[in-house]
């Protein structure tokens, strides 16, 4: 996908959220994370479960639970930072400017509404046009995600899994917005329905130069349809590159285990690489690198100071396609991918 | 102990013909009229056998019958007709009769020349040599049990392991072999204490220590994060090479098939379309289905992205499947034969895209085959 400008759209600077559990435990479930969308891009933010990719969107919407608080950082929207304003002017940015879609369609539909006010209604709250264009933009948006006119007004339990995913793509693109929050779009689909469900939203993206942020755990989707990756691990970025850089040169030791256990088609029988140990409870967190305890090339100082997000110096980009991104450096939260000066 | 009658060609578990329809509940007037009911037919006529230590994949998208061929091989379903073979010995509705908690035959079902051969296994006999693995192990887990009682309680109810000791001392392997060390750690604890990843560990364990023939593990590792699941996986592998155990890996991925299984099998709403060796199978599709699920299982390297045959619409309804090759409605390469007759499993003359095949096991429903 072409970039028209390198201009960024959305940018996370020094993001951190806390949630207070019973009893007045902190978990710190996103810790000083930066990123940036530019427009038009496809941002793959991966991880496994619990580690603060979805409490990231969360806290970028500002659709926190009660108990979750941004305590620092900064979300930069068009120059704009969101957690500046008020809850009536964040409104304004919710659908119009940024919308999202839900894993599980069926839990976000109302189920005793039709599918097609449920697409009008975002519409007519953001007063964007009377009633009859509404129904015009309807019929437009539902045949942009390729759902019959005629099932307009059935019930959402008249739809199958893939057609409800459909329906929650249109209600988001109701209002025009720039960029589409996708959290886990697929992972209730079998794998047909989300090679279409996928192509789907590649397609609207073109035909609208949306920007997507796919939030997802499974990194053969997010290989497929996105221009950059952030790898997350226990609330902190480990790794943040171009999909190319991210997938063929993986710097991040998490990265570089979680590749590997991935199953290969192509290379069926072979022993699957495993990661010892499990991820890290958000309000018991090691005190140095996060991944330090599962790593198997940790040093000295991994266990005593937590690596920063930094450029990938050891390391000869020639031969990957880094060139059509110049914008886009390859950070890894490593201490063996800094320099060795640096180290001591 | 099942008598040794079987003599090391016989495979571990055979499945021959199996059908398996559910009525589709009818409303009031429905019944009042006397209205035939409308049939799932779930299972449709399947056949297949899995070896001794090997591992078989049925693989298919959800819908498809894999989930009910795994409960009806395991004794949780009666078949509507078709038989199963375990280990020498037929899974059968008549060995209810023997165990009067479990609902008898309806009277007039015919018997079958086997049926009078072949010893039968009693559900219980059944229900100790193939386990069943499930998918949820946050549903698996009964949450008031300790992991003591959840390993130990297949052992309880069969009357295997009577004195306490003797308890203790399996459930303590099956724990360490399941790879929860020190086992001792575990025994007191409650699965809300535990992730993902060690409950299904004490899913494995709680069948391991049984000494299983047979595995039936509907999708393992489906709930769990990828780190974890190599780790399952691998877990699974070491059981089979260890104890010999059959596998019945029932799965949608693509993936985990590559690295686990021996044969695969494709299921399409309720048949076999595809069998073969994995190897095979997976980098020489022969049916149009298996090549459009092989092209877009997603491949974790972007250089690697490729042409992706997306098949159309949405698999039928099993009530109504498609008459003669069920399949034919979405094939992009579907042809006049294809609504004439429905194809049976084949050997391929020559391979879709024209190359010789040489694997004589690999089959595939498709006229295209022929």
């Amino acid at each position: 996908m072409a970039l028209e400008s390198t201009q960024t759209l959305l940018s996370i600077r020094h993001l951190s959220t806390e949630f207070t559990g019973s009893g007045g435990s902190l978990a710190r479930a996103v810790d000083d994370v930066s990123f940036d969308i530019h427009p038009g891009e496809t941002l793959g933010l991966v991880g496994e479960s619990g580690c603060g990719k979805t409490t990231t969107m969360l806290s970028i919407m500002r659709l926190l639970p009660s108990s979750g608080r941004i305590t620092s950082g900064q979300i930069l929207y068009d120059g704009v930072d969101l957690l500046s304003l008020n809850e009536r002017e964040m409104r304004r940015y919710r659908w119009k400017e940024m919308a999202m879609i839900f894993q599980s369609a069926m839990n976000a539909l109302n189920p005793v509404v039709t599918v097609g006010d449920q697409i009008r209604e975002p519409i007519l709250q953001h007063d964007l046009m009377d009633h009859e264009a509404a129904d015009r933009r309807v019929d437009e948006l539902l045949d942009l995600v390729g759902i019959s006119k005629a099932r307009k007004d059935q019930y959402p339990h008249q739809y199958s899994g893939g057609m409800r995913q459909r329906a929650m793509i249109a209600m988001a693109l109701a209002c025009r917005p720039r960029i589409l929050f996708a959290d886990e779009p697929t992972t209730a689909l079998d794998v047909m329905i989300q090679a279409q469900v996928l192509e789907l939203l590649q397609h609207v993206q073109r035909e609208l130069g949306l920007s997507v942020m796919l939030v997802t755990h499974d990194l053969g989707v997010v290989a497929e349809v996105s221009d950059s990756v952030v790898v997350m691990y226990g609330g902190k970025v480990a790794e943040y590159g171009t999909s190319d850089q991210v997938y063929n040169s993986p710097q991040h030791p998490y990265t570089q285990r979680l590749l590997e256990a991935f199953p290969d088609l192509n290379a069926p029988g072979e022993v699957l690489a495993s990661i010892p140990g499990y991820p890290p409870r958000l309000n018991d967190l090691p005190p140095g690198c996060r991944f330090e305890p599962r790593c198997d090339q940790r040093i000295e100082l991994c266990s005593r100071l937590s690596p920063e997000l930094e450029e990938v110096t050891n390391l000869d980009h020639g031969s990957l396609t880094s060139g059509s991104k110049p914008f886009l450096r390859h950070l890894a939260a490593c201490h063996l991918c800094t320099s060795l000066e640096k180290r001591q | 102990m099942i008598e040794e009658s079987t003599t090391p060609t016989e495979p571990m578990l055979q499945v021959d013909q199996l059908v398996k329809h559910f009525p589709v509940p009818q409303s009031l007037w429905g019944l009042l009229t006397r209205r035939k009911a409308a049939m799932v037919r779930a299972v449709d006529n399947v056949s297949f056998s899995i070896e001794k230590g090997e591992v078989l994949a049925l693989v298919g998208e959800s819908g498809c019958g894999k989930t009910t061929i795994a409960r009806t091989v395991i004794g949780l379903e009666k078949p509507t007709s078709g038989q199963i073979i375990f280990n020498g010995h037929l899974v059968d509705v008549v060995a209810r009769q023997q165990h009067p908690e479990f609902a008898p035959l309806e009277p007039g079902s015919p018997g079958t020349p086997e049926q009078k051969v072949l010893p039968f296994v009693s559900l219980r006999r059944l229900h100790q040599k193939a386990q069943m693995i499930f998918q949820d192990p946050y549903e698996s887990l009964d949450p008031r049990a300790t992991i003591f009682d959840i390993v130990a309680e297949g052992l309880e109810v069969n009357g295997l392991a009577r004195k306490r000791s003797e308890r203790v001392e399996k459930v303590q392997r099956a724990l360490d072999e399941a790879g929860l060390r020190p086992a001792e750690d575990y025994f007191w604890r409650y699965p809300h204490e535990l992730s993902g990843g060690q409950r299904q560990r004490v899913v494995i364990a709680g069948a391991m220590v049984m000494e299983p023939d047979l595995i039936v593990a509907d999708e393992p590792v489906s709930m769990l994060d990828v780190s974890i699941r190599a780790d399952i996986l691998n877990l699974l592998r070491q059981m089979r090479n260890q104890r010999g155990v059959s596998i019945l890996f029932i799965t949608h991925d693509m993936g985990t098939v590559a690295y686990f299984a021996d044969r695969v099998a494709v299921m399409y709403l309720g048949r076999i379309v595809e069998i073969g060796p994995t190897r095979q199978v997976l980098q020489n599709p022969l049916h149009p289905y298996t090549q459009a699920l092989l092209s877009v299982v997603p491949v974790p390297n972007p250089r690697l992205r490729r042409k992706r045959v997306i098949l159309q619409g949405e698999t039928p309804n099993p009530i109504h499947i498609p008459l003669y090759c069920r399949f034919q409605p979405r094939c992009p390469r579907a042809f006049e034969r294809c609504t004439l007759a429905d194809p049976s499993l084949m050997q391929p003359v020559r391979n879709v895209s024209g190359a010789v095949s040489g694997g004589e096991q690999h089959q595939a429903a498709c006229f295209l085959l022929e």
